[in-house]
């Protein structure tokens, strides 16, 4: 099941005159092409196209207020011929659940995780509120971006509870619930006690949890500095403003500078709009950061389905290791460890032949049982092993291409950013000049 | 009535001007100099003289642009203020300031001197220029204390702006065709501490300038019944003027100060894209270069956050000051019209007093007294007239000074607003040229650092392309 390989030629940067939104959609393609050696996008164009305010009862029969999404959706081939796309709505909670069946089902794989549910880390200009419309926008497109993580990736996309929730207005979340996921789902008591408890985790795995903390740490302290970047960056600009509209009045009494003034003023203007945009186009390089911050999760579920595997074969490994030494006790008659069983034998005198061979007999079936047990736990943890350990290096190459796009990108906007201030104020000391 | 004024002479100064040089300026027609102006085309006419060549106020009017320009072959006097030192003495600690001048004028006995002031002694100059030409245009000094900030008196920052501006404060006075000229200028420049003590002993005691302070403080209350209309102009002007300028220095101060929030946040910004890279195998070297890439965008923001605090803050600071002193200077001018007036008005009484029917109080205690009525009378009017020819004197003179206050003021105001333009016109375009070269500065840094990403991917693809 090792993914298929080979990204094919990276047709992406051309110049630095790309506009972002072009810069993205090259990225997108580009990551599409990547994946095109694997099914569903191949065949399958996914798009999230739409978001709506619905009202209805939730499930404490209360009137509330949510978002609905139109995910549409049409074969490859028929964009050239017109065809419109089936589609059907969704809301955030259906991808929730939709995501929770796949971390479920799919434990060795690193599922892409889902957009913020509440905005958080955002600047001030940016509304935290659920129902903004820049917020809805945004969770729109992280949504769709999703949808597509999932239908490239060479495992998930051959689900069948994927392909309904895809295509299948009525009853998806009941055979959702039919499949029993959650009932497979391990505790998180579990998981936490396991992760205490495992003696021989496989180093690479505890690696990979110190990274995925490490990158969690240092993407929210990177995010929580840069909102703080914008803010003030936003301040600076828009204080700009004023000399516009000072200029202007100033311009009015004077005889000899008015033009000079007036224009300069309108470049000032200019300038602390500009601000505007710079900061959209950042707000989704900030969106792709998030989106590898959210992944983390992911990576730490993996991390804790190994340990819990790898503890439950311990544990199994153990109680075979206890029996075995139960049955050469019974067989030596010694006594080696303490055990009341032992004292009270001593105290109340020994057991007959037929009752020893009795409890030999049973103990003989444990034992048989508990290799089987074992056999199955070591099969069951080298697959995991295996086939989480191929997911991971999907996901790290994954990351490190999309990563290193969007760090280009931060620098194409960074040079756009810069571009516009040097008009800006190129303009304005021609204006100056003309004083 | 209109006088013609040769001499440049306020009524209440003591110091000696040139006599008019009218005759001079004919020669100045073949003066090289020339080349130094003629690029200025809002010269009325043709009149073009050496800057530091007292004029006398008519020709004021047509004065051409002055230019900073250090290297001018016209400027004769040069002041630099600088090697700021503090004094310790049992009842307070100063700063002086070191006041260099090289001049070739005649009336330096030397070429060269060097002195040490303080704030003070900046203070009693300007004061004196003040009173001695109440109606020109002084530069102002920068603030005695500073009001907001905690910005301590003995600072580094503090010190270097206030010498930059009491430099300026100098360099316009010697520019000033009539301040450069004033006595107390030059002892100011020349005298050593202990002789300019002395100096300052001199001149109107307090109580006259008590006195004049109390007059003052009368015309202005007073008010002007019939101000020129240009003057009405210029005040309004100068309303306006002294609004906006307020404002650009609160906008400029903001922005600084925004300016200088963002370069913290910026400096801490930087630094998690390294800490980022020592998780990194493959990004390491790509998250570095981030990083370098903000470190280098912060030295810049730093340096252009800097340049704006010492080329465009000052200057705007230095106008809201300027508009202060206008308002002063008009004020001044509206007193010494107002006390023209009011002596008029003293004079058109007493002229009705005397013209009228003696049927007054005067004439009845005089003829209690045993006067004889016609002999009173007649004293009487030989008192009025007397009173009436002293007043009709002092009419003269303040009408003289009135003439010569709107001249002055006249003459200045164009001069002033040149200087203003020229000033303010100046620090925008600086500003506006290193916020372009800020740009230009931070573009070459993330044009690198793409340019060395763009080399990467064929050798990335290659490698990929191995299963």
């Amino acid at each position: 099941m090792m993914a298929d390989s080979g990204p094919k030629d990276v047709a992406v940067i051309g110049n630095t005159e790309l506009t972002s939104a072009e810069l993205d959609n090259n990225i997108k393609n580009t990551m599409v092409e990547i994946e095109k050696g694997t099914s569903l996008l191949r065949k399958m164009e996914i798009s999230v196209a739409e978001a709506e305010k619905r009202t209805g009862k939730n499930t404490v029969n209360m009137q509330e207020m949510y978002t609905v999404y139109l995910i549409e959706t049409r074969p490859v081939d028929a964009l050239t011929e017109g065809i419109t796309p089936d589609s059907l709505w969704r809301r955030y909670s259906e991808f929730e659940l939709l995501r929770n069946y796949l971390l479920v089902t799919y434990p060795f794989v690193v599922v892409a995780p889902l957009p913020e549910k509440r905005a958080e880390i955002v600047w001030h200009k940016l509304s935290a509120d659920n129902m903004d419309p820049d917020f809805v926008e945004r969770r729109r497109v992280g949504l769709e971006n999703f949808l597509h993580r999932v239908a490239s990736h060479p495992v998930l996309c051959n689900d069948n509870i994927f392909y309904i929730f895809l295509t299948e207005d009525k009853d998806w979340k009941e055979m959702v619930y039919e499949t029993g996921f959650q009932a497979k789902a391990d505790s998180r008591l579990k998981a936490v006690n396991a992760a205490f408890r495992v003696k021989n985790p496989d180093g690479r795995f505890t690696e990979l949890k110190h990274y995925s903390d490490e990158l969690q740490t240092v993407l929210s302290q990177l995010l929580r500095v840069r909102a703080r970047v914008a803010d003030r960056l936003y301040g600076v600009y828009k204080v700009h403003g004023n000399y516009g509209r000072v200029f202007s009045e100033w311009s009015a009494i004077e005889k000899e500078m008015g033009d000079g003034l007036q224009s300069a003023g309108h470049h000032m203007d200019a300038y602390a709009a500009s601000v505007d945009d710079i900061l959209e186009e950042e707000e989704h390089y900030a969106d792709q950061l998030k989106e590898y911050l959210f992944y983390t999760d992911a990576l730490r579920a993996v991390c804790r389905k190994h340990e819990l595997t790898q503890f439950e074969l311990e544990m199994v490994a153990l109680d075979l290791a206890c029996k075995k030494q139960q049955k050469e006790e019974l067989v030596t008659g010694t006594v080696r460890t303490f055990s009341l069983k032992g004292m009270t034998s001593k105290l109340f005198g020994q057991e007959t032949a037929e009752q020893r061979e009795a409890k030999l007999q049973v103990l003989e079936q444990q034992l048989k049982e508990g290799e089987e047990a074992v056999k199955e736990k070591n099969t069951e943890s080298d697959e995991f092993v295996k086939t989480a350990w191929v997911d991971i290096e999907r996901f790290k190459d994954q990351k490190d291409r999309d990563l290193k796009e969007a760090l280009i990108s931060y620098a194409v906007m960074q040079i756009s950013m810069c571009k516009k201030g040097i008009q800006v104020w190129t303009n304005a000391k021609e204006c100056f000049n003309k004083m | 009535m209109s006088r013609t004024i040769d001499a440049v002479v306020s009524p209440t100064q003591t110091n000696t001007i040139p006599a008019d040089i009218s005759g001079h300026m004919l020669d100045l027609d073949e003066d090289d100099d020339l080349e130094v102006f003629s690029k200025d085309s809002t010269l009325a006419d043709g009149n073009m003289f050496n800057a530091s060549m007292p004029t006398s106020p008519g020709s004021m009017v047509n004065q051409c642009k002055f230019e900073e320009d250090e290297e001018s072959d016209s400027k004769d006097i040069f002041i630099t203020v600088d090697n700021p030192e503090s004094h310790v003495t049992a009842i307070e600690t100063f700063i002086t300031y070191r006041v260099l001048t090289k001049t070739t004028r005649s009336e330096f006995d030397n070429s060269e001197y060097e002195v040490r002031r303080r704030y003070q002694d900046f203070l009693w100059l300007k004061g004196k220029l003040e009173d001695a030409h109440s109606t020109l245009i002084v530069h102002p000094l920068p603030e005695k204390f500073v009001v907001k900030g905690m910005v301590e008196r003995f600072s580094g920052d503090f010190i270097e702006t206030r010498r930059k501006a009491l430099h300026k404060f100098l360099t316009r006075v010697a520019d000033h065709p009539i301040l450069s000229c004033s006595e107390d200028f030059k002892v100011f420049l020349s005298a050593q501490a202990w002789e300019l003590t002395t100096y300052k002993k001199q001149g109107p005691g307090f109580l006259s300038r008590m006195g004049e302070t109390v007059r003052a403080v009368a015309n202005s209350v007073r008010g002007v019944k019939n101000r020129p209309e240009e003057f009405t102009a210029i005040q309004e002007y100068v309303e306006d003027f002294s609004n906006k300028i307020g404002s650009l220095d609160k906008v400029t101060q903001r922005i600084v100060k925004e300016q200088k929030e963002y370069l913290e946040e910026l400096k801490e910004y930087g630094p998690t894209y390294t800490l980022w890279s020592g998780s990194e195998e493959e990004l390491a070297e790509q998250l570095k270069g981030v990083a370098g890439c903000i470190e280098r965008c912060c030295k810049e923001t730093e340096e252009q956050v800097g340049h704006l605090s010492d080329t465009l803050v000052p200057v705007l600071h230095e106008y809201v000051l300027c508009a202060e002193t206008l308002k002063a200077v008009l004020r001044r001018r509206d007193n010494i019209q107002a006390e023209f007036e009011a002596k008029n008005e003293a004079l058109a009484t007493k002229k009705v007093d005397r013209d009228a029917e003696s049927s007054d109080l005067g004439f009845v205690w005089g003829s209690l007294l045993g006067k004889n009525p016609e002999e009173a009378r007649h004293q009487r009017q030989e008192r009025l007239d007397g009173e009436i020819e002293e007043l009709k004197e002092e009419i003269d003179k303040l009408e003289d000074r009135v003439e010569w206050a709107n001249n002055a003021l006249k003459g200045d105001w164009g001069r002033w607003q040149r200087s203003m333009r020229g000033d303010l016109k100046s620090a925008f375009l600086s500003t506006a040229e290193k916020n372009v070269d800020y740009y230009e500065k931070c573009l070459a840094v993330w044009e690198t650092f793409l340019l060395s990403q763009r080399t990467e991917p064929s050798e990335e693809t290659d490698r990929d392309n191995t299963p």
